[in-house]
């Protein structure tokens, strides 16, 4: 202990460095409690999509464990008419008319039962309840809510990042080269921001849907959102590249030799990449919301996959037959997850803002 | 001013004409053989070469492009490739609906939206108004689809207040039957974005130096919030209305789908689901015009709210 102590002592004081934008960000951040609460659940839904990915949770949701609308585990003694109706359908056929006389297979079925005998069927139990209870065909909602996130909020991040990257390159080509190609971008920027928003992802939607051309699974819709979303971004960079490049610190890098891809890239971008961060984490929002709007409609992710918003399009039917739980869940665990990011995008503006040093 | 305006509009034309590439690009390039869309799975190749030479998708893209531009300047963008009717009815018949549930929401949402953000900014800093703008985060943050299932479960379903869904031939029977539930939900949902962005607008007011002053002469606060700061504020509020207007056009969607009410939102969804790309672009382009107008239209009122504005 001692020694260490005099070890300690013994070495020179540490180099006063100045911080940096971020770590004086970071440091505000982790006195906003607002901040850090929003950035663990943000964290921890980010963990879940990746172990969902891997398979390490929720990788059997397409299994069907549970009666038809099975109860959740809290609600055990409701009656669940839906299922007992199927049950009394499935009972009701069973036995068939004897046609033997006049059927010219009937001499085989005795061979053919046999046969099926051979082959070993597990007839799993069906539980009627479920820790949230199960959707039409009794999958395990909690396990479809688990799944459905891995795919919005992939679809959000990915889409989010795209458009990000889209805005910056065009927003900094834009805001350091002027003239000619900021006026070219300008017009670029002008033609998808006189057609409504809505109307324009739609249009992508309707090209992307008919040509096949934007690829299979999620693909399309990624392409989509960040094909037109990236017009906010762009001028925000613009913005920022145009009041930097005639910084002092750009014309030293000029003067000492720095190309102009560098002196955009690595001399500026650094400082100016607060905006884009905090317009990352506002698109993520958005284009999450964008994706379960989507995907309800039919444009977004395919039907063999569940997202958020393939959950609400069956939602939609189960609540008039009182089954809330689908509902409930996925619209609750988006409302989390957008909420503590959107509380983030706020925590991180203020903690990035240089003005309050 | 007419000087300005003349400008402007000579402006919007390489816009424009940006427009029209870019949806000539989307639909007759990216978009893929029109014909096989159209044929669907029962395809043989007479067929598809038979529709390829109706469509005009056989002639060179120069051509096309010459084609879609007459289109668009003689407001003829054919058939529907799905119900044959003319594009030009399907979108004149369909703009009614989506006014008669968009304009109300408009109004009466502003109205509500200045009315609560007064109020909030006037108790600026207390616990009303932490938890109005908490309430507004959470609200924001629930999927309008939520709102629209469980509301439209919960009124028309349940307590049976409203139809469910529906729309009739009578104005005002749309209106006072069909539409308020509708209605009620887009402003109930739209409410909670608005409140924030304008009690901003106050905040970023109050603290100005002519406010100061107010208070500093001895008006009563009530006073320097409904006059002065007011008057003011509604500036940005008047921009934020004016990039909403175009949307009015729009109408939303999803309310459309779920009410059944046959609006332009409901066309562009039916129209991007059957791959009916004559409605889609004729819509777009449309739209694309009326927002350059509307854009136009603001900045001219702007110069009436607030005659610091000049025309450059």
């Amino acid at each position: 202990m001692s020694a260490v102590l005099t070890n300690n002592q013994a070495s020179p004081p540490p180099r006063q460095e100045s911080p940096g934008l971020w770590m004086l960000a970071w440091r505000r951040l982790k006195q906003d409690a607002v901040g850090m609460v929003s950035l663990v659940v943000v964290v921890f839904f980010i963990l879940m999509m990746v172990a969902s990915y891997l398979g390490i949770v929720a990788g059997d949701w397409n299994k069907e464990r549970g009666v038809s609308y099975a109860n959740p585990a809290f609600m055990a003694g409701a009656e669940n008419l839906e299922a007992k109706a199927l049950q009394s359908r499935e009972a009701a056929k069973a036995p068939p008319v004897d046609l033997s006389d006049i059927d010219p297979l009937a001499p085989r079925y005795k061979e053919w039962e046999e046969r099926a005998a051979k082959i070993a069927v597990t007839e799993t139990k069906r539980s009627e309840t479920l820790p949230f209870g199960g959707d039409k065909w009794g999958r395990d909602v909690l396990k479809k809510v688990v799944k459905g996130s891995e795919v919005s909020i992939f679809v959000g991040l990915t889409a989010a990042i795209l458009a990000t990257i889209i805005g910056t390159v065009l927003g900094a080509m834009a805001g350091y080269w002027g003239r000619w190609v900021n006026d070219f971008l300008e017009w670029f920027y002008n033609i998808f921001t006189s057609i409504p928003y809505i109307l324009l992802i739609l249009a992508f939607a309707a090209v992307a849907a008919a040509s096949g051309k934007f690829g299979k699974g999620i693909l399309p819709i990624i392409l989509i959102l960040s094909l037109t979303g990236w017009t906010g971004i762009y001028r925000l960079v613009r913005a920022e590249y145009i009041k930097h490049s005639n910084r002092e610190y750009v014309k030293a890098a000029q003067a000492i030799g720095a190309s102009n891809a560098s002196r955009m890239f690595v001399h500026i971008l650094p400082n100016v990449s607060h905006v884009g961060l905090v317009q990352l984490s506002q698109h993520v929002v958005q284009f999450i919301k964008a994706e379960v709007i989507l995907s309800f409609l039919g444009f977004g992710v395919p039907v063999d996959m569940v997202s958020w918003g393939t959950m609400l399009a069956e939602a939609q039917n189960e609540l008039v037959i009182g089954k809330w739980w689908q509902l409930f869940a996925a619209g609750a665990s988006m409302a989390i997850l957008v909420t503590a990011f959107s509380l983030l995008t706020d925590s991180l503006r203020d903690a990035l803002d240089p003005k309050i040093k | 001013m007419a000087a300005y305006v003349i400008r402007r509009l000579w402006q919007m034309i390489p816009t424009l004409a940006g427009v029209i590439l870019l949806i000539f690009i989307l639909f007759n390039w990216v978009g893929g053989d029109p014909a096989h869309v159209l044929a669907g799975k029962i395809s043989n190749p007479e067929q598809i070469a038979n529709i390829r030479k109706q469509l005009g998708v056989d002639e060179p893209y120069w051509y096309q492009l010459l084609v879609f531009v007459k289109q668009v300047f003689t407001f003829d963008f054919g058939r529907s490739w799905s119900t044959n009717e003319e594009v030009s009815r399907i979108l004149l018949t369909r703009v009614g609906p989506t006014l008669t549930i968009m304009i109300p929401v408009l109004v009466i949402e502003t109205v509500i939206a200045v009315t609560l953000a007064v109020m909030v900014a006037y108790v600026r800093g207390t616990v009303t108004d932490r938890a109005t703008m908490t309430i507004c985060t959470v609200a924001m943050s629930i999927s309008f689809l939520v709102y629209i299932i469980f509301f439209q479960w919960l009124f028309g379903f349940i307590l049976g207040w409203f139809p469910v869904q529906g729309w009739s031939e009578s104005f005002t029977k749309n209106l006072f039957t069909y539409a308020p539930l509708p209605i009620m939900l887009a402003i109930a949902v739209g409410l909670a974005p608005a409140l924030r962005l304008y009690r901003s607008f106050f905040l970023d007011e109050i603290n100005q130096d002519y406010v100061r002053t107010a208070r500093a002469k001895g008006l009563p606060e009530k006073v320097v919030m409904m006059k002065h700061v007011m008057r003011n504020a509604l500036i940005p509020i008047l921009t934020n209305v004016g990039i909403a207007l175009p949307g009015v056009f729009v109408g939303s969607f999803l309310l459309e789908v779920f009410f059944s009410i046959p609006g332009l939102g409901r066309e562009i969804i039916t129209a991007v689901n059957r791959s009916d790309f004559p409605v889609i672009k004729a819509v777009t382009v449309y739209l694309a015009v009326l927002t350059m107008l509307i854009n136009l239209l603001v900045d001219v009122m702007y110069k009436f709210a607030d005659p610091r504005v000049s025309f450059k």
